[in-house]
């Protein structure tokens, strides 16, 4: 056997060195194969918890429980969507995450495009304070400042309620300053993208500065706000700290606090997780249509400076 | 992303009306002021004061000098909450950012459609609101029929029948590393990919050329071109691995021993909303908030860069 593989080894051995690319290319076309196949094992494995909502969300709970799960929807039914829409608190919690994050997404929108044209248009004294100041507060965590917004919304809450704990507005204020920053810093990207030359060529063809923004420069813009307006409606939708904090009533509770407590209440008699799957994916499936639709600015945003570096 | 405007230029042109920028700045900076500096500042002074149970009936809260802080740094559970969130952060920050760089490296070797599946099962994978991926996370866990205790049983694993992984601190925390880590790797992998892509296909080419092993490459090219960009993913990974209160919450909600999982958000939500003590909880959000701002200190840096650019 040695001596076999030794006796054709050497013409094996001499040849590549003589045509190389040719000679190397089939070792690695196995090892591609090989990669590819862990690929598609990381892929399997990294789907499966999305796989198992969808799955078990239309499976009934009785076959949930069975000794053997199935891995394919053998037992399909709508039943758990029905009785998830059904629950008392299910159609609040809708609207109140679709009054907070409307709001939310309203003023996000306006504040930050404005100061978006001031940092990007506009070199002014105290500019680099303001986007250092900017760039450090998106980093400030919730969990930082919840016990005091916690505090000043149940102060303020006393004499204004429309304002104070449990109150559409109260929060949406909270969320419109916690995103107000990086969305700031998205849209500078977007407006410093547009060169100024194109409004300044409309107002030599007689337009006014206001109409050659409108005209011109905002329309050009839309795409930056509407990724902008999907960014803060994801973060508003998706958040659990504060609202945890700053929601403390059961009916004002918006869509992740509902979960939570339809599970903690389906938790006492005995969990049932085919419901529980249902509610997740009515919350997920919005947000991943929405995420994949935005994905693309938000990793740009997030890493650019240091791509280009 | 962005790219560099000639803002300079216009900014001589328009240096005679400076009053614009700072009125565009106006409600952005004032709803900051509202939403997270007046927090901040409470937090500063509240942290300073004596402010227990008799404030909490209106008598007027009295200056306490570092008394809070001295109290709360010699408090053993605060110590225990800080090592563990620390421990936590920085293996789940590292773990996230091995396993990130792994993908990415596999994303560039492999076939493209292999690729294009591995990119939109992380998409998938991160698009998944929160709440709903921890809610998965306990369903796959559960005890009595979640499908990972079926698994182990099916290898052979018999003690697993039943096994209660988020009663005990250890399997808790293996559970939300878990978790964090499934949420995580797709914006490091995709960031990381997106980095690799930008490593020029002739500098990969000439080194194949001059005998460079595939492993010689990954050291001496690939991996130096994307330091900056693994720099700022493991830094941002570590700020955010701190701030993992609601993963936290969620999940103590499946029966864990809460003050031995708590983290440091949920030791303030404690602190704060549990039993009252504004002053302990707002010394201990001063603390994170410092923390976090020496954190992002060198990410602030690198997106000030871009700015300037």
């Amino acid at each position: 056997m040695s001596a076999a593989t030794e006796t054709v080894r050497p013409p094996a051995a001499v040849a590549p060195r003589e045509v190389r690319p040719p000679a190397r290319r089939p070792r690695p076309r196995v090892g591609k194969i090989l990669l590819g196949v862990l690929g598609i094992v990381v892929s399997l494995l990294w789907v499966f918890p999305v796989y198992w909502m969808l799955l078990s969300a239309v499976t009934p709970n009785a076959r949930l429980k069975a000794s053997t799960p199935s891995f394919l929807p053998t037992h399909f039914t709508l039943a758990n969507f029905t009785s998830v829409i059904g629950d008392s608190g299910f159609g609040g919690a809708l609207r109140m995450s679709l009054m907070i994050t409307g709001v939310t997404i309203v003023l996000v929108l306006a504040f930050a495009f404005l100061a978006a044209l001031a940092i990007s248009r506009w070199r002014f004294r105290g500019r680099t304070s303001f986007v250092l100041a900017v760039l450090f507060i998106q980093m400030l965590p919730a969990e930082g400042l919840f016990i005091a917004q916690y505090k000043m919304l149940s102060t303020v809450g006393e004499s204004t309620p429309v304002l104070g704990l449990n109150s559409v507005l109260g929060i949406s204020v909270l969320y419109t300053a916690m995103l107000v920053p990086f969305t700031i810093w998205m849209l500078r990207g977007f407006v410093a993208g547009i060169p100024a030359e194109l409004e300044e060529a409309a107002m030599v063809d007689g337009l006014s500065r206001t109409k050659a923004f409108l005209r011109i420069t905002f329309p050009l813009l839309a795409p930056g706000l509407v990724a902008s307006g999907v960014y803060a409606f994801l973060q508003a939708w998706n958040e659990f700290t504060t609202a945890l904090v700053i929601l403390p009533a059961e009916d004002r509770q918006t869509l992740p606090i509902w979960l939570r407590s339809f599970l903690s209440a389906s938790a006492n008699r005995g969990i049932d997780w085919a419901e529980v799957m249902a509610a997740s994916t009515l919350i997920a499936v919005p947000v991943i249509v929405f995420f994949l639709f935005v994905q693309g600015r938000m990793t740009s945003g997030l890493v650019s400076g240091a791509v280009k570096g | 992303m962005t790219t560099a405007t000639p803002a300079s230029a216009i900014a001589i042109r328009r240096r005679r009306t400076p009053a614009t920028p700072y009125l565009l700045l106006l409600p952005a900076v004032l709803i900051l002021l509202v939403g997270l500096g007046y927090p901040v500042y409470w937090q500063v002074v509240t942290s300073l004061q004596q402010y227990g149970m008799m404030q909490q009936f209106g008598a007027p809260p009295t200056f306490a000098g570092l008394d809070n802080y001295a109290r709360i740094f010699s408090d053993d559970r605060l110590w225990a909450v800080v090592g563990r969130s620390i421990v936590f952060c920085l293996v789940n920050a590292f773990l996230t950012v091995a396993i990130g760089l792994g993908l990415a490296l596999l994303m560039k070797a492999v076939h493209s459609a292999v690729r294009i599946t591995m990119q939109v099962v992380l998409l998938l994978a991160w698009a998944t609101p929160l709440v709903a991926a921890v809610t998965v996370f306990r369903w796959l866990f559960d005890y009595r029929s979640g499908v990972v205790n079926w698994l182990l049983v099916q290898i052979g694993l018999d003690q697993y029948q039943g096994y209660a992984w988020l009663a005990q601190p250890l399997t808790f925390f293996l559970v939300a590393t878990l978790v964090i880590v499934w949420m995580s790797v797709p914006f490091v992998a995709m960031s990381l990919y997106a980095g690799l892509t930008q490593v020029s296909e002739e500098v990969l080419e000439a080194a194949r050329l001059d005998g460079a092993s595939p492993r010689q490459i990954l050291r001496h090219i690939l991996l130096p071109l994307v330091r900056p960009v693994l720099a700022i993913v493991l830094l941002l990974q570590i700020i955010w691995d701190l701030r993992v209160f609601a993963q936290i919450r969620l999940l103590q909600d499946g029966g864990a021993p809460v003050s031995e999982t708590n983290l440091l958000g949920n030791f303030i939500y404690e602190l704060g909303i549990g039993s009252q003590d504004f002053s302990g909880a707002a010394a201990v959000s001063i603390f994170v908030l410092l923390l976090t701002v020496l954190l992002a200190a060198p990410y602030v840096r690198s997106l000030m860069k871009e700015d300037a650019a």
